[in-house]
């Protein structure tokens, strides 16, 4: 079985490029050049360099002691949430900024949920002195002021989604509407490994430093490349694809792939897709989403604005319909307590996305020498408020 | 040869009107139709509201969002329309993405058009590759045009492979940009509409987008067979004029 994408652009029955006839030329542009571009040594180099000494990489991979001793299993936490700006998110942004520029685009967009993909987006334009647009709903703009102060300090400009249900999925609606508009000019900064091919894949390949480090990380820790488990939280997935990629194909790694539950699958309030979704299309691909039965996109629910995406990345529909990775399905309350729980345990403040993560451990047992992964994607601190109104703290 | 395909031989310039249905009200979807065409009007896209039209601008998509609030669903929509052909003579296409067609299934969906009397279907997000790989047979056994977008971004060569694929219309998207963006032609587009004219395409052409008045619809329709008004039309029903749809045509027409 092969978890890659084939040339067409799909990962077995998932992906593929649903766009208007107004994309075309775009994402065409896009796919004939991607993969030649970032094979040139320069990219590499210039991608490698910003990663170390702009993002801070390698982002340590940490033996947690006594949150292993509490489960009794070995967990180790892949530390995304010490890279600038405090996320995953940035080791995509930093890939594409350089696409974008070898593209000869001068204008980039991007969309945003809680405003993490926007302030990766907005620094990568500052350091680059390329105009930034960030498109968000107006409902996160409201409910995340911080990031959206962050964005405007670092020189982007964030235009409010106003159509739809105003929060995510329409923000991508309208950067979508945006690169209609402007085809010559304008790069698209897809924050996640979803959209139309090559999108899925490039933005994994930009994350796949991840798994590369994990790799060798380990090999010093366990004296072993392989984990028994690879762990991450699912929104679009790009976290998820960059923890897994060198993985894919080894067959004693087993992946779980966890997303939110919200207030419990069948509550009416989730952002589980691999439970509630089936097959459709959704912003350029065909993959598992939420909708109703008559193919209207609905609108999911989590406490954290960075799962609530009504899809998911055909990576993971494949994944997913091939049965080569556990899907778990975590709620606000058990998210928040494990967000907690590493507070006390680790002295870490993770994000509230990374929590649905660490929750698995109340869910599922490990053996004692089980090496268990967890991509720790970022950091609390933009969920302060969350936690402070949560725990009443 | 379909009504669609027969229209297209008639030697006139062809108007078409896009009309969310399930807007204004949920039930207004024949006698819009049935309007529209007492009025002059020769085809008509019929629009099949969708959660995340990414193709259209704000007219639109809050004119499709209304729908859906309205209650229009697809088999409300094929129920509305079960007895048109009785009244109705002028080509009807349905426009809409390909989501809830497929959520329908493709070829359930192709089957209920073929037994309303619908002639064609243009669906933005369906690429011309994967209608040719996967959906064009079905297409073909129900009797259906597909329409395909150009735009002036489009090369040559893929006008071409488009053109080869299609036996109805071609859909020139008069800019870059979503529908109901523009105003008025400048150089840029005449340019353009000639550029496709001369290149002697099999399949007529017909523009859209920007289209809003009698100005723009000679200037489109000057080099292209036909023009398209969508977003225009909607902001007229949308003050509910609905009784006043025959002025706005003889408006464009004159
Ligand atoms: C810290 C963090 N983790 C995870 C995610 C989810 O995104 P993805 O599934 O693309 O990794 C987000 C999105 O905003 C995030 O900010």
């Amino acid at each position: 079985m092969n978890y890659n994408v084939n040339e067409k652009g799909y990962y077995g029955e998932f992906g593929g490029a649903f766009i208007p006839e107004m994309l075309y030329p775009n994402v065409e542009e896009l796919r004939q050049n991607y993969l030649k571009v970032m094979a040139e040594p320069s990219f590499q180099e210039e991608f490698n360099q910003l990663l170390k000494d702009y993002v801070g990489r390698p982002s340590p991979l940490y033996f947690a002691k006594r949150l292993s001793e509490k489960y009794n299993t070995k967990i180790y936490l892949k530390r995304e949430d010490l890279n600038h700006t405090g996320a995953h998110k940035i080791n995509n942004t930093i890939g594409q900024i350089l696409m974008a520029k070898r593209l000869g685009k001068t204008r980039i967009i991007a969309e945003t949920g809680a405003g993490q993909h926007g302030v990766a987006t907005a620094t990568v334009c500052a350091l680059m002195g390329l105009e930034c647009i960030v498109y968000m709903g107006e409902i996160d703009i409201a409910r995340q002021a911080p990031n959206v102060a962050r964005m405007k300090m670092l020189g982007a400009s964030v235009v409010p989604a106003k159509s739809g249900s105003r929060t995510l999925k329409d923000a991508t609606n309208e950067a979508i509407r945006d690169w209609i508009n402007n085809p010559v000019n304008t790069h698209y900064i897809i924050g996640s490994a979803i959209g139309p091919h090559p999108y899925p894949d490039m933005v994994t390949r930009f994350q796949a430093v991840i798994s590369e480090e994990i790799k060798w990380q380990l090999k010093e820790h366990e004296g072993r490349e392989n984990p028994d488990y690879v762990v991450a939280c699912i929104g679009g997935g790009s976290n998820a694809a960059g923890t897994y990629y060198h993985f894919l194909h080894e067959k004693d790694v087993n992946i779980i792939a966890v997303e939110a539950a919200g207030h419990g699958v069948d509550s009416g309030e989730s952002a589980a897709t691999s439970v509630l979704g089936n097959e459709g299309v959704i912003h350029g691909c065909k993959t598992l989403l939420m909708q109703t039965k008559d193919g209207q996109i609905t609108e999911p629910y989590s406490i954290s604005a960075g799962l609530d995406y009504p899809g998911v990345g055909p990576m993971h529909a494949h994944l997913c319909k091939t049965g080569r990775a556990e899907f778990m399905a975590i709620t606000d309350d058990d998210a928040m307590n494990a967000g907690l729980e590493l507070c006390k345990l680790e002295g870490i403040i993770p994000a509230i996305e990374s929590s649905h993560a660490l929750a698995i451990f109340e869910q599922k047992s490990f053996k004692p020498d089980d090496v268990v992964v967890v991509s720790l994607s970022g950091r609390g601190d933009k969920d302060l408020q969350n936690y402070i109104d949560y725990f009443k703290i | 040869m379909n009504r669609l395909q027969q229209k297209l031989q008639e030697d006139k310039k062809l108007l078409s009107i896009y009309f969310t249905a399930g807007y204004p009200s949920l039930n207004d979807t024949v006698s819009i139709i049935e309007d529209l065409e007492k009025s002059g009007v020769d085809l008509i896209e019929i629009g099949l509201p969708f959660s995340d039209p990414l193709a259209d601008g704000p007219t639109i998509q809050a004119s499709s969002t209304q729908a859906l609030k309205n209650g229009m669903t697809t088999e409300i929509l094929f129920n509305q329309l079960k007895d048109i052909r009785k009244t109705v003579n002028i080509p009807l296409i349905i426009m809409g993405y390909f989501n809830p067609m497929l959520q329908y299934g493709v070829e359930a969906f192709c089957k209920q058009c073929q037994e309303i009397g619908i002639d064609g279907l243009i669906i933005p997000d369906l690429p011309v590759d994967v209608y040719h790989d996967e959906y064009k047979a079905i297409f073909d056994k129900y009797g259906l045009v597909n329409v395909f977008l150009i735009t002036p971004q489009t090369s040559e060569e893929r006008i071409r492979y488009i053109d080869s694929i299609s036996n109805g219309f071609i859909y020139m998207v008069s800019s870059a940009s979503v529908t109901g963006s523009q105003s008025g032609f400048g150089n840029e587009q005449t340019a353009y509409f000639k550029r496709i004219a001369d290149m002697n395409l099999k399949n007529p052409q017909i523009v859209g987008f920007g289209i809003n008045n009698n100005e723009t619809f000679t200037q489109a329709t000057t080099y292209a067979k036909g023009a398209i008004i969508g977003s225009a039309f909607i902001k007229h029903v949308s003050s509910e004029k609905l009784d006043t749809i025959g002025d706005f045509v003889n408006g464009i027409l004159q």
